[in-house]
């Protein structure tokens, strides 16, 4: 049972969800509640926003200013509502194919602009909802329903591409390091600007069962045993990097504005 | 006191908006209908107000949305390709009952088109653009007072309905300069969006007051604590497989809007009474045609002419009752498309009177001589 303070979060009464039994979903849930506890966020002026999928299931679980909108836009609807009402914390939670594919422009754009929004991307390498087909991070040879002789896309590395896009932070980890989703969402939260925290999860059901990895535990294992601290994959060559998975901080450039308090100067300097 | 002003339609639907109350305004630039947010961009900082440029059409329609969902009055603007990019989201802003205005400049389309030149072409998008049913709110100025005034309205029907509402410009409109009167702010009727009285504890998002179909609606940061969604959800806002729930929330989207009917339908008749051919025409088409009409009165030919101004919902029983209370004998549509709005025509008047369709799609617009010929042609 999660402590009595993450309980508060939960529209308990939405339970159970609609996540299979071991997907890592949840695990990633339980860390946002965690951090938003520990920043002792004020349910009130708190904002979670989502786009389609499995992952963006995660809003209507969540008891505070929730918003579940189209496939690929959450980031889009989250910049309106942020502008709007800079005062609001705004978490924006998407899966691999929302924010990569039909949702990767705003997410580039929304790294751009280094507006004050979390992003929490739950990269399951398939598309979970619709039965398993490929998106943008399926690694090349793996298979689903619709790559049934192997992936052939190269895949986007969502860290890489936010920090090319000009977020200002940027952090990975996965769903075997519980603690860590919870300090890099907390330190995201609280980064005035951009963040992309990106959280490697899995999807037993669809991608597990035509890439054999069936059962949860196959994929925590294998999550922790190729995961290497970003201090370490530093010294790493890149052979030696091949199918790691590098976790931590990434990157973090301070002293950028963020956009709505550049906006406001606008603002300051043009009204009357 | 009012105030005249030098002013193009697309600045007009922009100042109208200001004075509505909008603070919100996102966009993406796209001809005819950049100069509303090139001035919105001016104007809006300067009252507090926000203006984002989105990455694209459907970005802005988003940010709009969210902001909306934050409290403030918003407004998107497009044309063409854009109207078709935004319908998704106009999908989104019906099902979750979130109020906003969008402006569509009319083009010559399909596709690209012909970005510069006029068209009529999207009058039919403008009802049934978004996939499922829902109701729809259209308004067709047919001048720059027009753009001004019908941009207010349109913003008081958004919030008082919760809902998206449509001001279908067209490039004349939108790019005419003319003289109009801005009225003192304070004579301009606004209406805001009903809030919730109760405590945040006893909040249900989507449970309508039965007095009028409509839930009072909270802004994020207010406290009360809600969930949005596009999908189809019971009172709480949650979504539902229930067909009771189901039916309900849909059945209530479109009567929330029908049983209002009457204070939203507008249009504008004149020298009908002793008429036996009516032409019935909107937007820009509308000013060619009361001109050809007004002239061949004159020379003695009885003829009169019909103008919805909001095009959705039609006044289709308003239509048939003068075409049959005065025994109008051939009505005529011209349009700057194949004949969308004439299918609607035709249908309200029942086959009372004869009603034919003129068109025209080169992007040029109809000169008054053309429908004057077309008026002797079964006068």
């Amino acid at each position: 049972m999660p402590r009595e303070d993450v309980m508060k979060w939960l529209r308990s009464q939405y339970m159970p969800h609609i996540w299979c039994p071991g997907c890592g979903h949840g695990v990633i849930m339980h860390a946002l509640l965690r951090a938003l506890c520990a920043l002792d966020k004020d349910p009130d002026k708190t904002v979670i926003s989502s786009g389609i999928g499995c992952s963006s299931r995660l809003p209507g679980y969540v008891d505070t200013c929730t918003l579940h909108t189209a496939h690929g836009r959450s980031l889009a609807f989250a910049t309106g509502v942020k502008l709007a009402d800079p005062e609001l914390t705004v978490v924006d939670v998407m899966g691999d194919g929302d924010c990569t594919a039909i949702g990767g422009n705003h997410f580039i754009h929304a790294c751009r602009r280094n507006i004050g929004i979390c992003a929490i991307v739950m990269n399951n390498n398939i598309y979970g909802m619709t039965g398993g087909q490929a998106s943008p991070t399926t690694p090349p040879g793996a298979f689903a329903t619709t790559a049934p002789y192997g992936a052939i896309d190269p895949p986007f590395d969502v860290c890489h591409l936010a920090i090319g896009a000009g977020a200002t932070f940027v952090a990975r980890a996965t769903i075997a390091q519980p603690t860590m989703c919870e300090n890099l969402i907390k330190k995201g939260i609280q980064h005035d600007g951009f963040s992309v925290i990106e959280i490697v999860t899995h999807c037993h059901t669809q991608f597990g069962r035509k890439n054999k990895r069936k059962e949860p535990i196959e994929n925590y294992n294998f999550f922790k045993d190729n995961s290497v601290m970003k201090a370490k994959a530093d010294s790493m060559s890149p052979e030696e990097l091949k199918g790691k998975i590098v976790i931590g901080e990434l990157f973090q450039k301070d002293g950028e504005m963020e956009y709505t308090a550049r906006y406001g100067q606008i603002i300051d300097k043009v009204s009357g | 006191m009012p105030k005249a002003e030098f002013w193009q339609g697309n600045k007009a639907i922009a100042m109208g908006g200001i004075a509505a109350g909008c603070r919100f305004f996102g966009g993406y630039p796209i001809t005819p209908s950049t100069e509303v947010a090139e001035v919105m961009a001016e104007e809006l900082p300067k009252l507090g107000g926000k203006f984002i440029q989105m990455e694209d059409e459907i970005g802005g329609i988003a940010a709009v949305i969210g902001a909306s969902i934050a409290g403030k009055k918003v407004m998107t603007g497009t044309s063409g390709p854009g109207f078709s990019l935004k319908q998704e989201l106009l999908g989104f802003a019906y099902m979750a009952e979130i109020p906003l205005v969008c402006v569509d400049v009319q083009r010559g389309g399909p596709s690209t088109g012909l970005p510069t030149k006029v068209s009529q072409g999207d009058v039919f998008q403008a009802r049934w653009g978004t996939h499922g049913d829902h109701a729809t709110i259209a308004y067709a100025p047919s001048s720059v007072q027009e753009c001004y005034n019908l941009t207010v309205k349109a913003f008081n029907m958004a919030e008082r309905f919760r809902q998206p509402v449509l001001m279908m410009a067209d490039e004349v409109i939108g790019h005419m300069r003319e003289r109009i009167e801005t009225p003192d702010r304070s004579s301009i009727k606004v209406v805001d969006r009903k809030k919730p009285t109760c405590a945040p504890k006893d909040f249900v998002p989507y449970l309508a007051d039965e007095s009028d179909d409509i839930p009072p609606m909270a802004a994020f940061g207010d406290g009360y604590h809600w969930h949005v969604t596009g999908l189809t959800t019971n009172d709480w806002g949650f979504p539902t497989n229930d067909s009771h729930d189901i039916d309900k929330k849909i059945t209530r989207l479109l009567r929330k809007v029908d049983r209002y009917r009457s204070d939203i339908v507008e249009y504008e008749a004149e020298s009908y009474e002793d008429a036996e051919v009516l032409v019935v025409s909107y937007g820009c088409v509308s000013r060619s045609a009361l001109r050809a009409v007004r002239e061949l009165r004159k020379e003695g030919v009885k003829v009169g002419h019909f103008r919805p101004i909001t095009l959705w919902p039609f006044a289709d029983a308003e239509l048939e009752k003068i075409v049959a209370d005065y025994k109008i004998k051939r009505v005529i549509v011209p349009e700057l498309n194949m004949g969308q709005m004439f299918l609607e025509i035709d249908r309200a008047i029942h086959g009372k009177a004869d009603v034919v369709s003129r068109t025209l799609l080169n992007g040029e617009l109809f000169k008054p001589a053309q429908i004057a010929a077309y008026i002797k042609e079964v006068a």
